[in-house]
């Protein structure tokens, strides 16, 4: 090759560019994080619902949550009827959703840092106390 | 003609990878199979390609010079257009990779009246270049997200950054919005300026509905369709860590955008995007002016039938003694 | 001989490109674009196959029966050969940029001759003959099979490009033309499909040493005309030596120079300021061309009519050598002679005599541009000059492709014009410098048949002069290009009749206060000097 060492240092670089992740998770497993629900209000229920499906929930639930916010503070409309089952609920983070969920680390943030998502509610709301970990 | 044709090739990619998920539940095909044939392709592609490239010789020294030359000191010298050293090659070429220095003086003409030709500067194509290339590659970079665990810092200061409006849920990455406007005006100005659809192939639309089709469908997955990213980060890993798996329930819509990314990379080696390894490999702008300070070897270079002088002189030894002109043999 | 269009008939200008897509719309060869065949006996004293009596218009062109077996291992080879021919064949991305970058595209509207275009011409034969994609999509990958008409059309658009290298400056890869009409015009050459005016000269050059064929006592007695008339103006008589052994410099200027006007007068201005120097120096009748029309043919070719400058610069045994004012002649000196034919390790590094000057930048090659060689001179105070003696004129500087775009010569004749003359203006500098624009001639194309062709090329230099000879009354064009100043009087005279063109050393010899000279009452050309008219 004609200039074969800038060539070559060039095609390094290139390859390691595109296939540093390859070598970032040698040695990995390919394991998922699991939200846990393991809270004592959880515990506590006889069928474990959450104010909409589990799979919706897992999908929507950063919509929802905007909208719960926009709907509180804007209208100052409080409640919500699932469209599961109908019952009602009162919209808010923290006496909704953490009471329930009160382990933020294991169950929001796991996932949250899994996929590199960094959401905003927690710089107005405040985070349960939880016991480190 | 060409546009619809690749149209169609795209929409016909698509398609593919949505019957081959959701009727055929060819799942491992798309999901596994197909992204690290891609990989393969791409990788072995470009080098085997920059290889043969770098196996041609440069055989003269050939710089296009777009300043002043290095002559006297007391002539101020164009160091990064017309360098005379390593060093200014270098900025050279980081200015012409990262921000396309020669487009960037861009003229057009128009004839008046007269006849009067009047130049002006022209950035459009400049500006739309550029915005297209660094976006693609912040979304390329953001990208990482999925396929490394832990996630590296400075990741995080990307989508910050990216995302600093703070518009919708999940927010808006403006990075993501401006490379389907740019590469919308790179499709455009093909269709629309006479001349540049004139010159454009098939070859030139292809990958830009393709890349359309990516920017489209990674937009309604984050934004409309809502894609399970833990499972889809699942899937991405498996295949980063070589223990491909194919988690329940990720959306069509992942797999026919993988599959379009594929497509992509599997395609760079063999088509025009293969500039990003030209820009560099080029030899009006990668090497010094300096042939006349440094003598530059031309490895093919080979002894070629001249008339020598002694020829000459047996041709015209009468008449150089008329004139007076002095020679070797009386 | 086609009767070339008045200029207002050929300022009109269509720039929308036909409804058929370019590879379905057959060339039209127009009359007073293309130049003659080459003719077979300057292809036999070359050596180059297929030496021929043909002609442009016929049918048959007479070539070869395995002609396109010769075109595709020729298209191999130097795909091996060059990487820039590779890289350029696979890189482009057909942005645009260059579309309107091309002199010719400006002037003729022609589609093909965007430089995109002209390189597809030969980038759809490479798809189709040597890359994957290419041989298994065909026609969709933009590829075409090698016909005859697909080699008429190259024929046809490589001899419609001079080699100005303007679109690589703005081509975000640096993709050149001229590489590009470089292999195409090789290519064409393995055939026997040359042009006569470049076979010619060439032919000359290798055989009598300069282009115009002037032999070793015609050279002599041309510069004794010259003489006579520096002698009539300045009463100073000069006697320059010839292939003198023992000089210290050898002198090599493109024939041109020699020949006719105006680039006659710059040749005057050479011998004055080199006398009056003091100058050891001396002409070679046999390296007695710094041009180079086998740089418009073959690298081979090239090489083999540049390598009797080092040969003559060994054989009389000079330490350097000192070059003329000339465009191409300067791109292959600066960027290919040494590679060529050196090292030339029998010379030393040029230094100056008179100002003791080391000529760092040129301390391989050892060949010294006269402009740089003179902004020297000037900058030390070794030059007694009168400005006022161009104060008839009014100057603007056209930038040769050449020293520009493959050299980067912008700053020593401006400071050398600057020193001579009280009037310069700069032309658009949309259109100057390394956005020069081609005199429309260059690359072997400045011949008699192709008169529209080169009219229509010279459009926008042209147009840019008439510019500002319509704000500041500019009426003299000067130039460091042999081909310059023959072509550019020819596109003057046509597009903007009040200018009129003169190499940058006529305007040093005028402002020249010589040792002894007598009071001078006219310039070189005879024409009174400002304030003496009605003396003579």
């Amino acid at each position: 090759m004609y200039n074969g060492g800038k060539i070559i240092v060039g095609l390094i670089i290139f390859v390691g560019l595109f296939t540093f992740p390859i070598f970032y998770n040698m040695g990995k497993t390919a394991e998922a994080p699991k939200p846990n629900i393991d809270t004592p209000e959880i515990n506590k229920m006889e069928k474990k619902q959450c104010v909409e499906s589990k799979e919706w929930m897992k999908a929507n639930h950063m919509q929802m949550l905007d909208q719960w916010r926009d709907s509180v503070l804007r209208d100052g409309n409080l409640e919500y009827v699932s469209s599961t089952d109908g019952k009602k609920y009162i919209m808010s983070l923290q006496n909704t959703c953490m009471r329930c969920h009160s382990n933020k680390k294991e169950f929001c943030d796991k996932c949250h840092t899994y996929a590199n998502v960094t959401p905003y509610c927690w710089t107005c709301h405040i985070a349960p106390k939880e016991k480190e970990i | 003609m060409n546009a619809i044709l690749s149209l169609i090739a795209v929409a016909g990619l698509a398609l593919i990878a949505y019957i081959g998920v959701s009727a055929a539940g060819l799942q491992f095909l798309f999901g596994v199979v197909v992204p690290y044939v891609a990989l393969a392709v791409f990788l072995i592609g470009v080098i085997s390609r920059v290889v043969k490239w770098g196996r041609t010789p440069v055989p003269f020294r050939i710089p296009t010079t777009c300043g002043q030359q290095q002559s006297f000191p007391w002539i101020k010298q164009a160091k990064f257009d017309n360098p005379s050293t390593g060093g200014g090659v270098i900025v050279r070429m980081l200015l012409e990779v990262f921000l396309f220095r020669s487009l960037f003086s861009n003229v057009k003409f128009e004839l008046r009246e007269g006849p009067k030709l009047a130049y002006s500067s022209a950035k459009w194509l400049w500006l739309g270049g550029l915005a297209f290339h660094w976006t693609f590659f912040i979304v390329l970079i953001r990208h990482l997200r999925l396929f490394t665990d832990p996630v590296p810092g400075f990741l995080k200061g990307i989508e910050a950054l990216d995302g600093f409006l703070q518009v919708g849920i999940p927010g808006i990455m403006i990075s993501g919005v401006v490379l389907l406007g740019a590469v919308t005006y790179l499709f455009l100005r093909r269709v629309l300026i006479p001349n540049v659809r004139y010159i454009s192939l098939a070859a030139d639309y292809f990958p830009l509905f393709l890349i359309m089709g990516v920017a489209l469908s990674g937009i309604l997955m984050r934004y409309v369709l809502r894609v399970d990213i833990v499972g889809v980060k699942k899937l991405t890993m498996g295949l980063m860590t070589f223990s491909p798996g194919l988690p329940e329930g990720i959306s069509v819509v992942f797999y026919i955008h993988l599959f379009l990314v594929s497509t992509l990379f599997a395609y760079i080696p063999f088509s025009k995007i293969m500039h990003l390894g030209g820009v560099f490999l080029s030899p009006t702008r990668n090497l010094a002016n300096n042939s006349r300070m440094v003598r530059h070897i031309n490895p093919w270079n080979y002894p070629v039938d001249v008339h020598t002088y002694e020829e000459y002189e047996n041709d015209f030894r009468e008449k150089m003694k008329k004139a007076g002109i002095p020679v070797e043999k009386e | 001989m086609a009767k070339t269009p008045k200029p207002d008939e050929l300022s009109k200008i269509d720039y929308t490109p036909p409804q058929t897509a370019w590879t379905e719309t057959p060339t039209v060869y127009k009359e007073g674009v293309w130049c003659f065949g080459a003719k077979p006996k300057n292809l036999e004293t070359l050596h180059f196959p297929n030496p021929r009596e043909w002609r442009v218009v016929d049918e048959d062109w007479k070539l070869p029966e395995n002609w396109q077996e010769i075109v595709l291992n020729g298209m191999k080879e130097r795909l091996d050969k060059y990487r820039s021919f590779r890289v350029f064949m696979d890189s482009c991305v057909r942005c645009g940029a260059c579309a309107d970058k091309c002199h010719f595209f400006i002037g003729s509207g022609d589609p093909k001759n965007m430089p995109v275009l002209r390189a597809e011409l030969l980038r759809s034969v490479y798809r189709g003959n040597f890359t994957l994609a290419g041989k298994i999509l065909g026609k969709i990958n933009g590829a075409r099979p090698l016909t005859l008409e697909v080699l008429k059309e190259w024929w046809y658009y490589f001899f419609q490009c001079t080699e100005c290298r303007r679109c690589s400056v703005f081509c975000p890869y640096g993709i050149d033309t001229a590489e590009i009409t470089m292999m195409g015009r090789e290519l064409l050459n393995l055939l026997g499909l040359n042009i006569d005016w470049i076979a010619g000269p060439a032919a000359n050059c290798y055989m009598k040493g300069n282009h115009l064929g002037l032999e070793p006592h015609t050279i002599v007695g041309n510069l004794e005309y010259m003489l006579d008339d520096i002698e009539t103006v300045t009463g100073i008589k000069i006697t320059p030596s010839f292939n003198r052994k023992g000089a210290e410099i050898l002198f090599v200027t493109p024939s041109g120079d020699l020949f006719a006007d105006p680039g006659t007068y710059t040749c005057m201005g050479y011998l004055m300021l080199l006398h009056e120097l003091g100058l050891d120096y001396t002409w070679s009748t046999y390296a007695s061309e710094g041009g180079n029309f086998g740089f418009f043919t073959s690298n081979e070719l090239a090489k083999r009519l540049n390598s009797k400058i080092y040969a003559e610069a060994k054989r009389l045994g000079v330490k350097w050598i000192l070059g003329g004012e000339c465009g191409h002649m300067w791109r292959v000196l600066n960027q290919y002679m040494d590679t060529w034919n050196g090292p030339a390790d029998f010379l030393e590094v040029p230094k100056s005599p008179i100002t003791g000057t080391v000529f760092e930048n040129a301390k391989s090659t050892k060949m010294v541009h006269i402009a740089e060689f003179t902004a020297d001179l000037i900058k030390h105070g070794k030059l007694k000059l009168d400005k006022k003696r161009n104060d008839n004129l009014k100057v603007t500087f056209h930038d040769s492709c050449n020293t520009s775009r493959g050299m980067g010569l912008f700053e020593e004749p401006r400071y050398i014009i600057d020193n001579v003359c009280n009037n310069f203006y700069e032309m658009d500098e949309l259109t100057t410098r390394e956005k020069t624009f081609c005199c429309g001639s260059g690359s072997g194309l400045n011949a008699g048949e192709n008169m529209e062709l080169r009219m229509r090329g010279g459009l926008p230099r042209a147009n840019a002069v008439k510019d500002v000879a319509e704000k500041y009354g500019v009426n003299m064009l000067a130039n460091v290009c042999a081909i310059d100043r023959a072509v550019l009087t020819a596109s003057m005279d046509y597009w903007v009749p009040s200018v009129k063109v003169t190499g940058v050393h006529e305007l040093v010899a005028n402002a020249l206060i010589m040792k002894g000279e007598k009071e001078r009452t006219t310039n070189l050309r005879g024409e009174p000097l400002p304030g003496m008219e009605g003396q003579e």
